[in-house]
């Protein structure tokens, strides 16, 4: 079974590499541009028949390993 | 004193540190990060580097691997822990400091040496140095500005947990003296016990009047009082 994570800063966190990749897609004449925000994504594949137990095992692997819970925010996909 | 250094791969400030310590005569060991026991420490200190090549967060791979665990056990014993630049990073991956170290505001490795105020003189680390006494030390890091969330900054800033904040050569504290971006212009913090630092600048580069200035040197002295 396959899953997809992404991973995002929260919102109150400052983001200065999406601050940059803004400016210079504004710099390369992108003129309606309003925001970029910088994130993470993983694709995880895990052997489990069970979709239900498989996410919750996705999730537990987040909060303990792949996301930083005090900046970042994530989302689980079945893919 | 007896300390332990943990060195994991990429670790790049385990000789620094190993020299500081034994030239102010702790009795120091090595430990590698797949062991799992540690030797009898007064003192854990985890060092700088880039631990893991600082895949997925800085710190974060290290701050699951087998030793922490042993680490995080001496930790809520009481045992003294120090974690320098990477240390400091792996320390808030494994939750034993509160907040966490993000890339540099400028998106810029910053190396170069600072001015920090010492903010607290009443624990086992500062001890020696004068309040509000300023040091010039070294940063090298490219995540070292420091976040956390309202609440426990409010906790940071009312229990006295803050140990270093950068600052003017006059202690002043202002945006223009904050290398990094950190919240508060914060260099360095204790948990609530006191018993855990974590900082971005590194002591022990200045040891020795031939190679800097001694201003790290009080740092250990404290340790050993």
């Amino acid at each position: 079974m396959k899953f997809s994570v992404k991973v995002t800063l929260k919102n109150d966190v400052l983001d200065p590499q999406g601050k940059v990749i803004k400016q210079t897609l504004q710099n390369m004449g992108i003129n309606t541009l309003k925001s970029v925000r910088q994130g993470k994504f993983f694709e995880i594949e895990i052997d489990e028949n069970n979709e239900v137990k498989a996410k919750n095992k996705i999730e537990d692997m987040c909060k303990k390993l792949l996301v930083n819970l005090i900046i970042e925010d994530f989302e689980i996909y079945k893919i | 004193m007896n300390s332990s250094v943990i060195v994991f791969p990429g670790s790049n400030c385990d000789r620094d540190i190993a020299v500081a310590l034994e030239k102010l005569q702790f009795r120091n060991k090595m430990v590698w990060h797949k062991d799992v026991d540690l030797p009898k420490s007064d003192l854990i200190v985890v060092p700088g580097g880039f631990s893991y090549g600082d895949y997925l967060r800085s710190g974060a791979i290290a701050a699951k691997s087998n030793i922490l665990n042993e680490v995080i056990k001496a930790a809520n014993n009481g045992c003294l822990i120090l974690g320098i630049c990477n240390g400091f990073q792996i320390l808030t991956e494994t939750g034993l400091l509160g907040g966490v170290l993000l890339r540099n505001k400028n998106l810029k490795f910053i190396s170069k040496d600072v001015y920090v105020k010492v903010i607290n003189t009443e624990n086992r680390f500062c001890n020696k140095y004068k309040k509000d006494q300023i040091l010039q030390l070294n940063i090298a890091h490219n995540e070292g500005n420091y976040f956390t969330n309202k609440e426990h900054l409010k906790e940071l800033e009312d229990k006295n947990l803050i140990a270093f904040k950068y600052s003017d050569e006059n202690g002043n504290l202002n945006e223009e003296n904050n290398p990094n971006g950190s919240l508060n212009n914060i260099a360095g913090i204790f948990n609530s016990k006191k018993n855990i630092l974590g900082m971005m600048p590194h002591p022990e580069r200045t040891i020795d009047q031939v190679t800097s200035n001694v201003d790290g040197v009080n740092l250990f002295t404290s340790l050993l009082s």
